[in-house]
């Protein structure tokens, strides 16, 4: 869905898991989360934990768009 | 008696599903689960089979493989097998990441089976034998049988054919051999050219790997004045599913409104994706679709529009094939609005 999306011309940041699957199937910009049934909040974390990540990690995704990359880039998380 | 070593996960050692995914690995003296059959097939005994949670693995790979190399330190074994992992991508891409990593520590011959369509055998075929096996659990026997007859070979010393006969994922290696023909290259060659010449058809004996790589699409100059979307194969829903999206091998797709909310809240969404528990996402549907999170940078004004609706289907299962229809028709709907980029969450 990606790759038919970036197709089109439309840049798109695949946020994931499993980085290497996204770069084997083809993302070229990916934000890394931090696991597969809760990618952007551990729930064993409070709901400030949880939000402060999500809002950082989405925001890298959001500055990934802009970002003029000319080859698979995993972006870099602080938190 | 030759030894061999079997690697499964979670759920086919019956610990149990999505909920036990997280299981760190363990290693138990004797069969459990897969490794039974295995063990009936194989002109080897199988002396431990190893277990470990298909999340646990995903999410924290190098102490997982650690863990198990630590395992098998003091273990002797001819064969290491793993799986077979059918369509079940993480169980793949674990059995994938395992095989590899024993093979390249202990240099014994390490062979799994997945599905085509599974994304481990992308990832993992050029290392170790994946042999191709069918869509689900249905089809254990004879994708273990498979294995089983193929490591046999290896056991007694025998040589072992070119991929597409025995019925692995080519490894990109050349092997020299006798042709049963007798031709030499200079015959071949030139009778493919003559073909060529001919408009016939002929097959070429070096084949390169299509790769479907897709160019990177210009970046957004402006964020504070583009319009995003947000699109996941994360299965969330609203909690009726009224697109009946299917909870794995989706051919289905929806979309739902977003434009008067500030976040998708539990009990009005969910998830309907059968591959991960789903307890944390329905508890707060926003962790895997960060809709106040887009809220928030819109009213900060880090981003010009958030696009009214947000796209959802499942990614478990579905084939390669399906998702780009999908993706395709998400595309039409993104354009009628002028969407200047997309975030996609994936589980």
């Amino acid at each position: 869905m990606v790759k038919e999306i970036e197709r089109a011309g439309i840049p798109v940041v695949q946020m994931c898991n499993l980085i290497p699957v996204a770069t084997t199937v083809g993302s070229n910009k990916i934000v890394p989360t931090i696991s597969i049934p809760y990618p952007l909040g551990d729930p064993d974390t409070s709901k400030e934990q949880q939000w402060k990540l999500r809002y950082h990690r989405v925001g890298v995704a959001l500055d990934a768009l802009t970002e003029d990359v000319k080859e698979q880039t995993v972006f870099k998380v602080k938190i | 008696m030759k030894k061999a070593i079997h690697y499964i996960n979670q759920f086919f050692a019956g610990i149990g599903g999505e909920e036990k995914a997280d299981y760190k690995p363990e290693i138990r003296e004797g069969l459990v689960g897969p490794a039974i059959a295995l063990n009936s097939i194989l002109e080897a005994e199988v002396t431990h089979t190893i277990i470990c949670g298909d999340n646990f693995m995903g999410s924290n790979t190098d102490e997982a493989v650690n863990t198990i190399l630590g395992f098998l330190e003091d273990k002797e074994f001819d064969i290491f097998v793993a799986g077979p992992a059918f369509q079940a991508g993480r169980y793949g891409v674990a059995c994938g990441t395992i095989c590899k990593a024993v093979k390249e520590r202990f240099n014994v011959p390490a062979i799994t089976s997945m599905n085509v369509e599974n994304p481990g055998v992308e990832m993992f075929k050029k290392g170790i034998y994946i042999f191709e096996g069918g869509k689900s659990a249905a089809k254990m026997r004879e994708d273990v049988k498979t294995m089983a007859n193929f490591a046999n070979k290896i056991l007694k010393g025998e040589k072992t054919g070119p991929a597409d006969e025995e019925g692995f994922f080519p490894r990109g290696i050349r092997a020299e051999m006798w042709l049963k023909s007798g031709k030499t290259a200079a015959e071949r060659g030139v009778e493919m050219l003559v073909k060529k010449l001919n408009d016939q058809p002929f097959e070429t004996e070096l084949p390169i790997p299509k790769q479907d790589r897709v160019p990177i699409a210009p970046p957004i100059k402006d964020l504070s004045k583009a319009n995003i979307a947000m699109v996941t194969t994360g299965g969330i829903v609203p909690v009726d599913n009224p697109d009946r999206i299917q909870s794995a091998s989706a051919t289905r797709w929806g979309r739902y409104d977003i434009s008067k909310i500030d976040r998708l809240e539990s009990g009005v969404y969910k998830t309907i994706h059968a591959g991960f528990d789903p307890a944390a996402a329905d508890a707060d549907p926003n962790i895997i679709m960060p809709i106040d999170a887009m809220k928030a940078y819109l009213k900060e004004g880090k981003i010009g529009k958030l696009h009214d609706y947000f796209y959802s289907t499942v990614g478990t299962g579905t084939t390669q094939a399906e998702a780009a229809r999908m993706g395709k028709e998400m595309v039409g709907k993104l354009r009628e609005d002028n969407v200047d980029g997309v975030i996609m969450t994936s589980t």
